[in-house]
């Protein structure tokens, strides 16, 4: 039943999306002037390709995410069951963060958290 | 057949057994989903238009002006007006755009919206999907929003819409961690991560109340990082317009840049949905230990008038944000994220989960 209703959102907001854009491209206007499919650039004609290269800073935060949304993709279920299993959850998860702590230090100490 | 405003699992269920009764299992079961279907589109619809227009009131209220007043009493025909007006402009193809990319974000971002309106807990029994992985289910659909900001700002052949969606992509990434560390915080506490239950585990005391500090130090986290993540000022440097024109939808023009606006409106409902659910109790009534009479009056509240209440009244909160800081520049954002935020919360995770094996919280 909930598997079903996860496809049902889905598929009303595919449907919801698809039938207004349907909608409007038949009620709206159409223009023929190529200049208005140009991409905006301030007025001007736009210069150059637009798929520059792009500071590499952007590519640093993207790894040090993917590091520790994997931490915490790990830390959801130990949150469920750290009750029950008592302070043994507790020792190893403070090791587990600790050693991830010490990559976060690494990198800090690097200056990968600053923006330049 | 008795209803009440206060349950509504006897109401489901009367329609559930009366659809029973007359037909086959399947075709219940497809009219039932068709049903839920309808409502959470017709109630996601209202949402988007009424936060629209609160934001406008809002912003007015702050700023010293009117706001909309023409359209309807008080304006509330405004945002109406301007949907029929955008649903009448053209759907202009940019040259040179990656069109299936280009036409396929606004798709992304309104369905990860709407996968997460469905699975959150609005009163006793009136809940669509009860996962028992709720919190991490909305976690997860609530971020794939951001695979639709950087489709749309890739394919539209605009530098503009590049920088913005490089821009937003990096935070929206970053502040995904402090969201979810803060939900980890509740769920240590609570013990569960489906979202009926921590509602019910809130019967006694809210979270926020049971959890000293390391709880209000979570929520404080949760409220700013999730306003950056719906890309709302103070944090909106995604589509400053003053540097960027309009950030990753520049190239975005009529009904596709509404599905843009109304999504970015949603995720502020959700968020502070979340919010409510995990750290105010959800749809549970306001009560104090001890004063009987005051909590009678209270529990005289209809469950989602509580829900849509505090949700309201941390959308406020958020609105109130944007309306009052300057925006930030992206070096000071990534460093408040982590340098700050990130290490507090790991350490703030630790002493909650302390907290919870000695047995310290209320």
């Amino acid at each position: 039943m909930t598997n079903q209703a996860l496809i049902l959102f889905f598929l009303v907001g595919l449907i919801f999306v698809g039938v207004v854009i349907l909608f409007s491209g038949l009620v709206a206007p159409r223009s023929t002037s190529p200049q208005k499919f140009d991409p905006y650039e301030c007025g001007i004609p736009t210069k150059g390709t637009t798929w520059l290269q792009f500071n590499v800073g952007y590519y640093l935060f993207a790894i040090l995410f993917l590091i520790f949304d994997a931490e915490i993709v790990f830390l959801f279920p130990w949150a469920v069951v750290m009750k029950e299993v008592g302070m043994v959850a507790f020792i190893e998860i403070v090791v587990f963060i600790l050693i991830l702590g010490l990559g976060l230090a690494y990198a800090w100490k690097k200056h990968a958290l600053t923006w330049e | 057949m008795e209803f009440s405003i206060y349950d509504f699992s006897s109401f489901t269920a009367w329609i559930d057994q009366s659809l029973r009764a007359s037909m086959s299992p399947g075709l219940a079961v497809a009219i039932e989903m068709l049903i839920i279907g309808v409502v959470i589109l017709i109630f996601y619809a209202i949402v988007g238009l009424f936060l629209v227009y609160a934001e406008r009131k809002v912003c007015a209220l702050m700023q010293n002006r009117l706001g909309p007043n023409r359209v309807g009493p008080g304006g509330i025909f405004q945002t109406i007006a301007d949907l029929v007006k955008l649903l009448f402009v053209e759907l202009v193809p940019i040259k040179n755009a990656d069109k299936i990319l280009f036409s396929l974000a606004p798709y992304i971002v309104i369905i990860a919206s709407f996968m997460a309106m469905g699975a959150l807990p609005f009163a006793k029994g009136l809940h669509a999907i009860d996962l028992n992985i709720g919190v991490f289910y909305l976690m997860a659909v609530s971020s794939m929003g951001v695979v639709g900001v950087l489709l749309a700002g890739w394919a539209s052949n605009n530098k503009y819409s590049l920088i913005g969606a490089m821009r937003s992509g990096a935070q929206i990434v970053s502040y995904e961690l402090s969201v979810g560390m803060s939900l980890v915080t509740i769920v240590v506490l609570a013990g569960t991560m489906q979202l009926s239950e921590i509602v019910q585990a809130q019967q006694y005391g809210w979270f926020i109340f049971r959890g000293h500090i390391p709880a209000l130090i979570a929520f404080v986290i949760f409220i700013v990082a999730s306003t950056a993540e719906t890309n709302r000022g103070p944090f909106d440097l995604a589509e400053a317009e003053s540097e960027l024109t309009a950030g990753f939808h520049t190239e975005y023009s009529g009904i596709r840049f509404a599905f843009f606006f109304l999504a970015e409106y949603i995720n502020m409902f959700i968020v502070a949905a979340i919010a409510t659910t995990v750290f105010f109790g959800g749809w549970m009534p306001f009560n104090v230990y001890g004063w009987e009479g005051f909590n009678k009056v209270m529990n005289l509240i209809p469950p989602f008038i509580w829900f849509l209440g505090k949700t309201g009244a941390l959308i406020f909160l958020i609105m109130w944000f944007k309306w009052t800081f300057p925006r930030l520049r992206i070096d000071q954002l990534l460093t408040l994220e982590w340098k700050y935020f990130l290490p507090i919360n790991i350490i703030n995770v630790l002493i909650m989960a302390l907290i919870v094996l000695l047995g310290w919280h209320w």
